[in-house]
């Protein structure tokens, strides 16, 4: 007893030298020193993120259409006639709520990534819901977007279940600090979110391969639903998609932010949001703090030409690569 | 981090002058740091208000004295415009407002200061003039004698006898009762039975002393004459449970409030204890009116009652930023747990807890069929604010028939913070599971049990109602804490794996 409560009274001097981030330090030295406020707007609304990133030339998934009041919701089955695969997701959304992922339908049945299929009023009542802002910050009202469904790239293949792989990379003041992959599980629902319970997998920024990997915050060596091995996992493309994760430091100019990205089959990487409060997991996924190397970025010497994407992508690879960490018992 | 300095200095000058003036209060008006060495004062406020026809305006007020256990130690009147006196009259005493010309709607104050007094020297008079003959028709009269004689048989004394009446004025099955308490009620009825026994006896009016509480009225008792002493007698049956202590304000048996010239009219009584050092207690004259004296004492009572709870508010909020800053407990809705802990104080915490979760329990049913209807979120609301006031009012009726008084208290909860609750926690429901629920739930109801804790502890109420200076120290504690970047206890457990490694 008493030496557990030692032990657990060592614990924030360890987190403290492994340079763990906490949520009130991200809060007061990060998100609350290099994000302006005003500037939340354009993230938390991803129809306007949207509209940044294409005026930036960043690929985004195509938009299909939008749907703003209740009297259009049945609009929707007319709306994706021509496009086989669609989601419907609110805008204001975040965490996964109010997603809903259709990969094949003829406007009577639509069907899900799990192979269930659900009915025309199912789908208006969901629309519905998006619009009165049951998925939305604070419940406000919201508008339903409906985007082009990405087809992921072969790589992954058997590294997600039922879903679109994402990757978060942290992004501070346009230098890429830290990623990790997102794959669904079964648990996660076909959405990419670590709370749901998709396996999160650390990424090594120099070369796009995975360090670790963990479910519930626990480490994992193989994907629970299709028993992959998660350390061969290589992202392709690595240098493009980090490129394009920086380049959103242009688009906001929010200095403290997450970036999701995806990774489609035939358009490469594009961006799916982006996140001006991201989440602390991050570190269990990769086995180490965020605070050396966002102090590292930081103490930098600040140019009178700002450095481009490329610069910055080029001194991250340079500075942060990491070893693998898998550990097989 | 230069920046941080002017901070810093702000703080630490809050702290300051926050300590300096608690300190001034303590030396300049010897209010005690903790309540125990005290002795307790009450102030009541009796509020008169009346509509005035234009004419002249005479307001007689039935006036309190010493008596025993409160100790008369001050008094005034407060009324723009109005002259006042004070008679003593055969019947008690009386305050008398009067004004030459007065129209529309008057309101008048009288305030009193009791010190709560064990050895009281007060005269005991005994009864002068025999009791009056009783009024009551013949039918009614030999009713009550019948009583009378039962009760004279079952009795030893004045006391014991009074006690026998009043037992068998509440025996629903006595028809000599029910035929006396036909046309009287039953303090009327008592007193008219005291009269057949030619027991000296005579009603007053008396208020239950609670602290903090508003808008109570006089209720009408009876005093009985023991051979040495008046002896106080409620009517109602049973006088076991909490009781609060009753002081006699009106012993004239004429009536509590004469008005000449108005009508409408209406006495309220606000009451609330405060402690007092033993030294201010005796300089009974203390400038308890003086213009310096710019602390809520100076309030009307009426509003004091109410800052009782505004200043234990910051220390709900200091409570329930420590345990999101420090500890990282997850709640639903920042502040909801400090409204709850609010209602908690009102219904005692026990009854507060079942009907807490009554409540949200049959409201997260009842929403979970609603959520089938398809509703927009704004109807949606509206109809879980209406399903709360429903549950709310069945469980008052049901408490009520059976007989547990608490459950009356379950309407002091906050209703449509209840309904933002029980919405938010079905969504939580629906999207993240029923252990997320447990979980904010459970996080809710345990940050308004420390709240209420801390509410309705002796020391801290003494000190945030006494020292307003504390408020001050308050808030330099919430600064201090907002710049807290350390780790959350929370995430101890949850950055654990990242320290094996
Ligand atoms: N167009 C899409 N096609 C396929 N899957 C998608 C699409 N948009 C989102 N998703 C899935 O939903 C997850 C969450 O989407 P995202 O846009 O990041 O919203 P949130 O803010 O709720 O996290 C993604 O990780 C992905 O798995
Ligand atoms: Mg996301």
């Amino acid at each position: 007893m008493l030496s557990t409560l030692i032990d657990l009274a060592k614990i924030p001097s360890r987190l403290k030298s492994k340079g763990v981030l906490g949520m009130n330090q991200r809060n007061h030295a990060f998100i609350g020193r290099y994000n302006d406020r005003a500037k939340y707007p354009l993230v938390d609304d991803k129809l306007k993120t949207k509209i940044i990133a294409q005026r930036h030339g960043a690929t985004t998934p195509e938009m299909i259409g939008v749907i703003r009041n209740q009297a259009e919701v049945k609009l929707i089955h007319d709306m994706v006639k021509d496009w086989p695969g669609f989601v419907i997701k609110p805008a204001q959304g975040s965490g996964g709520k109010g997603i809903l992922v259709i990969v094949d339908h003829d406007q009577q049945r639509y069907k899900k990534p799990s192979g269930n299929e659900t009915s025309r009023q199912e789908v208006e009542r969901h629309v519905s819901n998006v619009l009165s802002g049951l998925f939305s910050l604070g419940g406000k009202t919201d508008v339903a977007i409906v985007e082009n469904l990405i087809l992921f790239d072969d790589c992954f293949d058997g590294f997600t279940y039922e879903g679109v792989p994402d990757v978060r990379i942290i992004v501070f003041k346009g230098y890429p600090v830290m990623a990790m992959m997102r794959c669904s599980t079964a648990a996660s629902d076909g959405k990419a979110n670590l709370h749901q319970g998709a396996v999160g997998v650390g990424l090594d920024i120099a070369s796009g391969k995975a360090i670790r990997a963990v479910q519930f915050e626990k480490p994992l060596t193989h994907h629970p639903d299709t028993k992959v091995d998660l350390s061969t996992l290589v992202v392709p493309d690595w240098r493009r998609l980090l490129e394009l994760a920086c380049s959103a430091w242009e688009m906001t100019g929010l200095g403290y932010m997450g970036t999701d990205m995806v990774l489609d089959r035939t358009k490469g990487p594009m961006v799916l949001e982006l996140n001006a409060r991201p989440g602390l997991s991050i570190q269990i996924a990769n086995g180490t703090g965020l605070i050396p190397r966002l102090r590292h970025i930081e103490n930098l010497e600040v140019p009178i030409k700002y450095p481009t994407p490329e610069q910055r992508v080029e001194y991250c690879v340079q500075q942060f690569s990491t070893e693998t960490k898998f550990n097989y018992m | 981090m230069t920046s941080k300095v002017p901070f810093y200095i702000a703080v630490i000058a809050l702290v300051i002058i926050g300590i300096a003036m608690s300190i001034i209060r303590h030396q300049t008006y010897n209010v005690p740091w903790v309540p125990g060495e005290t002795r307790q004062i009450w102030d009541i406020e009796a509020r008169i208000e009346f509509t005035a026809r234009g004419k002249e305006v005479k307001a007689s007020l039935a006036a309190p004295s010493t008596q025993s256990g409160y100790t008369l130690i001050n008094e005034s009147a407060s009324s723009p415009g109005y002259g006042i006196s004070y008679n003593s009259t055969s019947s008690g005493r009386r305050i008398e407002w009067t004004i030459r010309e007065a129209s529309g709607p008057q309101t008048i104050y009288y305030r009193s200061q009791f010190l709560v007094d064990e050895n009281t020297k007060r005269d005991v008079t005994p009864p002068s003039q025999p009791m009056p003959e009783p009024k009551l028709p013949s039918l009614e009269l030999s009713a009550g004698k019948a009583l009378v004689e039962l009760a004279r048989q079952r009795s030893a004394d004045n006391s014991s006898f009074t006690r026998e009446l009043i037992k068998a004025l509440n025996e629903p099955e006595s028809q000599n009762a029910s035929l006396l308490l036909h046309t009287n009620n039953k303090t009327n009825a008592l007193y008219a039975l005291l009269s057949i026994a030619e027991i000296p006896s005579r009603i007053v009016g008396v208020i239950e002393l609670e602290d903090g509480r508003r808008r109570q009225n006089v209720q009408q008792m009876i005093e009985v004459w023991t051979g040495e002493d008046w002896q106080l007698f409620s009517i109602s049956a049973t006088q076991d449970g909490k009781q609060h202590p009753l002081l006699i304000w009106d012993q004239s048996n004429v009536s509590l409030l004469d008005l000449m010239g108005g009508s409408n009219s209406r006495v309220a009584f606000s009451m609330i204890a405060r402690n007092i050092s033993p030294t201010e207690a005796t300089e009974s004259k203390a400038e308890a009116d003086g213009l310096l004296n710019f602390s809520i004492h100076s309030l009307p009572l009426e509003e004091q009652a109410m800052f009782k709870t505004i200043m234990m508010i910051p220390i709900g909020a200091l409570i329930v930023v420590f345990l999101r800053i420090i500890v990282g407990l997850k709640t639903s809705g920042t502040f909801m747990p400090v409204l709850i802990a609010v209602a908690f104080v009102q219904t005692q915490l026990v009854t507060g807890i079942v009907g807490f979760l009554l409540i949200v329990g049959v409201g997260l049913i009842i929403r979970s069929y609603l959520s089938r209807l398809n509703l927009l979120l704004v109807a949606r609301i509206s109809a879980v604010i209406i399903t709360v006031i429903l549950i709310i009012s069945i469980f008052t009726v049901v408490a009520f028939k059976v007989g547990l008084t608490e459950g009356l208290s379950i309407t002091f909860f906050p209703m449509i913070i209840l309904s933002w609750t029980i919405e938010r926690m079905s969504i939580l429901w629906e999207e993240e599971g029923g252990k997320e629920v447990m979980l904010q739930g459970g996080g809710s109801l345990i940050t308004a049990i420390l709240v209420y804790i801390a509410m309705t502890n002796e020391y801290l109420q003494h000190l945030t109602f006494n020292f307003v200076g504390l408020q001050l120290i308050v808030l330099a504690g919430i600064l201090v804490l907002g710049t807290y970047t350390g780790y959350r206890l929370t995430e101890l457990r949850r950055f654990k794996p990242l320290v094996k490694d």
